[in-house]
């Protein structure tokens, strides 16, 4: 904790205002990484014998590229070493109850959830606006709502863990299919050892009539959240997913490597917007969320279309690339990014667009905004294969530099092999104009509402793609996270 | 030495251990001063510890020097044979105007060459020559190895530790006259090597020309292995041109690093038609303010030709401009690679860098790896970066068609347009009608070449 000084606590408690800690009892497992704690996390599941050996499978590979030294070191970014037998890989809020109704749910974890904005009491929503939330208190699922309404429409919509437990078939036919255990090293470790996540299956022909939402809350120090989440959206059927993320403020590091997979089949959309705002460590760059995620869909049926949408505000390191194979013919992918880097974060981030099938298209909207010492990258690849006739890819990435002691880089990989592609790329960097300010102050804003607005304009291409309510969150992020970096 | 003496001769690759023998039979009939004989040792010493880059590299992430390793080349027998007038006047006919080295294997040619021996200053010697003493020698001293470093570079290590010959430049301060300096390279023989050295100096406020031509009179496989350094001093202005049309089992690594001074300008003008693979490596360091740098580059090729290009524009300090315009255009099974990266250092503030990279592919085997990439680490600057990928317009080819043009003349005709714009960029008339010749006569055989195989 930061309490050692007080001066930092009360300058960054002001930008970070989900910095709180929930004082609930936690069942931990001690820290370390072996064969035990992986058994002991599939036994505490209660999970069949073939997640047990995807875990062994992947706990074994992991191990070996720990030894190997194979962490990647690629990104731009960086870090003090992470010492893996150091971190705690689960940690439950206890006792963890059997859930029947809300009213079961231990109030202080509803009050947290509370405190974040994020109402688990279906009746109260007050936005008229049903979104069905599933929450994530450090390891565990705590609470999924509207199960119910969903359920009718054959929809399911629960914690990985419900899902292993009472749709087996469907979670072990799609597990590891778009990002197998051994895909890199912080989703092998994930693979190992991941807890709880979300599960969402949209039958054939449904589309979701609501927002399906999962809100993550790492709470207890030492741990690390591995979670994952799979989103399968059977033919025809579409549906838009929510996720958001906050932590408390601690001054040492904590690790979150989740894996998100999505499925799209025949005709099927799929919309994932994410609101990231883990706790980004203080202005000295101590502390933070370490952000290692891997997401990737994959568009396996005709005309299937998944879309990223991603608001990257919070954590210390961010090195995450939402994903598309575009397998099945005339797919989409969409790939919508703000990332904003303030004090000593960093963020590389991007996207891969694997073009497989024919007339398959893609978009990539990224927007990057580095302020005080913040390191920004764009790191892309578009891959436009052999067969991949007629394929389209339009990329564009954007950074505005705000301060003299930032960086922002952009590394688009191009590769095509097949003629008949058009492929598009365009970036660039400047900082905000003089002009822009100087018409803005003029007519009496202060410097901070200016660049703000400036700022909310620069990126108004990727928050239109957001829901209503996250556009909403967004913006006010944006505006908290620049607080300090002008004048 | 010590690392790599651990390493243990026999646990290198064939292609390495084979220079590595090379250099040490040479050891009694290298010539040149005591410095010159550390610097190759440090080099082959650089050499052995790094070995030839593999794909694992980020650098060489696209392109495997595999077919370079496999064939054990050798420095060419002492007696070569020079192009005849008639072949030169044939291969350059804008030779005829300008000063002019040819080089067969890396070596001067005397007789072909037509230098100035005392004309205002101009220098335009043979490197073999500078280096045997006198004035030439300290130049060089104080100049090799400055701007290309081969620490971890494994071609210019190789170059640095078997250069014998090559071109020493210096354009004394003030030259304006508009007579072109040609440096011709031929290469000859089969499965030989040359590592041609080019140093060129252009002093305060001078402005110029200079050619380099790399060409082959015949079939064989060669292999050039050519490092350029170049530095542009206060407000001097140089077009450096740089053309690669050697045959079509030819490779050829061309590693060109120049630093720039205050208010000096350099345009490089890569035009790149030959070769079986070929590695064009630029780099352009502006290190005093109001330093410009324009990089122009053609690539264009069929069959199963790999053509890659590495650009890098540092942007050390403040109110520096960089321009880039890369075209490729790719046919058959040919692989392009442009890699092109510009880094604004802190504190560079107005730096203005402007990068494009249009490719064309005709064939539906062609394929193209680009990566453009922006390092910025400044505030108040303009950067970006556009790359496109693809084909002919349809539309234009029908308006063609509808017009009566044949189909395949139309094509031709769409993929010159295309191309155009880089040799239409070249100081001098004659220099840019020769070049745009050159490029057109590629155009129809590339065009040619892609139907015979498709029919």
């Amino acid at each position: 904790m930061a309490n050692s000084n007080p001066d930092i606590e009360k300058l960054t408690g002001e930008e970070y205002k989900y910095g709180f800690v929930t004082d609930i009892e936690a069942e931990q497992l001690p820290p370390g990484l072996d064969e035990t704690v992986v058994r002991t996390i599939s036994a505490k599941k209660e999970e069949p014998e073939w997640l047990l050996d995807f875990r062994l499978k992947a706990l074994a590979r992991f191990l070996e590229m720990l030894e190997a030294k194979q962490e990647p070191t690629w990104a731009m970014v960086d870090y003090s070493p992470i010492d893996y037998q150091n971190v705690i890989y689960y940690s439950a809020p206890k006792p963890k109850p059997e859930l029947e109704s809300l009213d079961e749910v231990d109030p202080e974890l509803l009050r947290t959830y509370e405190k974040l904005g994020i109402s688990l009491q279906e009746q109260k929503r007050l936005t008229g606006v049903k979104v069905a939330v599933d929450a994530v208190f450090d390891s565990v699922s705590v609470a999924t709502t509207f199960k119910e309404e969903l359920e009718k429409q054959g929809i399911i919509f629960c914690s990985f863990s419900d899902a292993v437990q009472n749709h087996p078939a469907l979670v072990k036919r799609y597990l590891g299919s778009v990002v197998p255990y051994s895909d890199n090293f912080f989703a092998t470790l994930n693979s190992a050892v991941f807890s709880d996540g979300s599960f969402a299956y949209i039958p054939r022909g449904v589309h979701c009539p609501m927002e399906l939402s999962t809100y993550f809350r790492i709470n207890s120090a030492g741990t690390g959240q591995f979670e994952r989440t799979l989103l399968v959206a059977d033919e025809g059927a579409s549906v838009s997913y929510l996720e958001g993320c906050t932590a408390p403020m601690r001054d040492e590091n904590q690790l979150h490597a989740a894996v998100v997979e999505l499925v799209a089949l025949d005709d099927a959309s799929i919309k994932y917007s994410t609101v990231q705002n883990w706790y980004p460590g203080d202005k000295n760059g101590v502390g933070g969320i370490y952000n290692f995620v891997t997401k990737r869909g994959a568009c396996r049926g005709r005309r299937s279309k998944i879309s990223w949408t991603q608001v990257e505000t919070g954590s210390a390191i961010t090195w995450k690339y939402p994903s598309c194979i575009l397998q099945g013919d005339e797919s989409v992918g969409e790939f919508y990014s703000v990332a904003m880097t303030n004090n000593a974060q960093q963020a590389d981030t991007g996207t891969k667009m694997i073009h497989i099938g024919k007339n398959t298209r893609s978009t990539i909207i990224s927007k990057g905004i580095s302020a005080g010492r913040g390191q920004q990258s764009y790191r892309g690849l578009v891959r436009i294969g052999p067969k991949a006739r007629e394929a389209r890819n339009y990329s564009q990435c954007d950074s505005l530099l705000i301060g003299d002691e930032c960086g922002a880089h952009t590394f688009p990989y191009l590769e095509v092999k097949n003629a008949t592609a058009t492929v598009e790329h365009e970036a660039t960097t400047s900082k905000i104009g003089d002009e822009q300010l100087f018409f803005c102050r003029q007519r009496g804003l202060s410097e901070e509402d200016a660049v703000s607005m400036i700022v909310n304009g620069f990126c108004k291409e990727v928050l239109r793609e957001l829901p209503m309510e996250f556009a909403v969150e967004a913006q006010n992020l944006l505006a908290v996270s620049l607080e300090g970096s002008v004048g | 030495m010590s690392r790599s003496s651990s390493t243990g001769d026999d646990e290198r690759p064939l292609g390495t251990r084979h220079y590595l023998e090379r250099f040490a039979r040479a050891a009694q009939h290298r010539a040149g001063p005591g410095w010159l004989e550390t610097l190759r040792g440090e080099a082959i010493a650089s050499f052995a510890e790094i070995g030839f880059p593999t794909r694992r590299l980020e650098e060489w992430r696209y392109t495997s020097t595999a077919p370079i390793e496999r064939v054990a080349f050798e420095l060419p027998e002492s007696d070569r044979s020079a192009p005849t007038p008639e072949e030169l006047a044939e291969i350059a006919p804008c030779a005829s105007q300008a000063w002019r080295a040819v080089f067969v294997d890396g070596r001067l040619c005397a007789e072909r060459s037509v230098l100035p021996a005392d004309s205002g200053g101009l220098r335009i010697d043979s490197l073999a020559d500078a280096l045997a003493g006198g004035e030439g020698e300290a130049l060089v001293a104080a100049h090799l190895a400055r701007q290309a470093p081969f620490k971890n570079d494994a071609f210019t290590a190789l170059n640095t530790a078997f250069m014998e010959d090559g071109a020493l430049v210096e354009i004394p301060p003030g030259w304006q006259e508009e007579r072109p300096l040609y440096l011709l390279f031929v290469s000859t023989g089969n499965e030989t090597i040359s590592h041609p050295r080019t140093l060129v100096i252009a002093r305060p406020g001078s402005r110029a020309t200079l050619i380099q031509d790399h060409v082959s009179l015949d079939s064989g496989t060669r292999f050039s292995n050519a490092v350029c350094e170049v530095l542009a001093e206060e407000n001097a202005a140089l077009d450096l041109v740089l053309i690669q049309r050697e045959n079509a089992q030819s490779y050829h690594v061309s590693n060109l690093q120049a630093v720039q001074e205050r208010d000096s300008r350099v345009a490089l003008h890569t035009i790149t038609l030959g070769g079986a693979l070929v590695r064009n490596e630029l780099g352009l360091m502006l290190a005093a303010p109001g330093a410009e740098a324009d990089l122009r580059g053609l690539f264009l090729g069929g069959s199963r030709r790999h053509i890659d290009n590495h650009t890098l524009v540092d942007h050390a300090v403040p109110h520096c401009t960089s321009r880039q315009l890369y075209k490729g255009i790719l046919g058959g099974h040919a692989r392009g690679v442009f890699r092109g990266r510009v880094i604004v250092r802190p504190d560079a503030q107005k730096s203005d860098a402007l990068q494009s990279n249009p490719n064309l592919l005709l064939a539906n085997q062609a394929e193209i790896n680009t990566k453009p990439q922006l390092e910025i680490r400044a505030d108040d600057v303009k950067c970006s970066h556009g790359s496109t990928i693809g084909q002919l317009d349809r539309e234009a080819l029908f308006y063609l068609r509808s017009r009566g043009v044949e189909e395949r003349a139309a094509r031709m005709l769409l993929t010159r347009g295309f191309a155009a714009e880089i040799a239409a960029g070249l100081p001098l008339e004659s220099l840019s009608g020769w070049a745009r010749q050159l490029v057109d006569s590629a155009v129809e055989t590339l065009t040619a070449d892609m139907e015979g195989s498709e029919t």
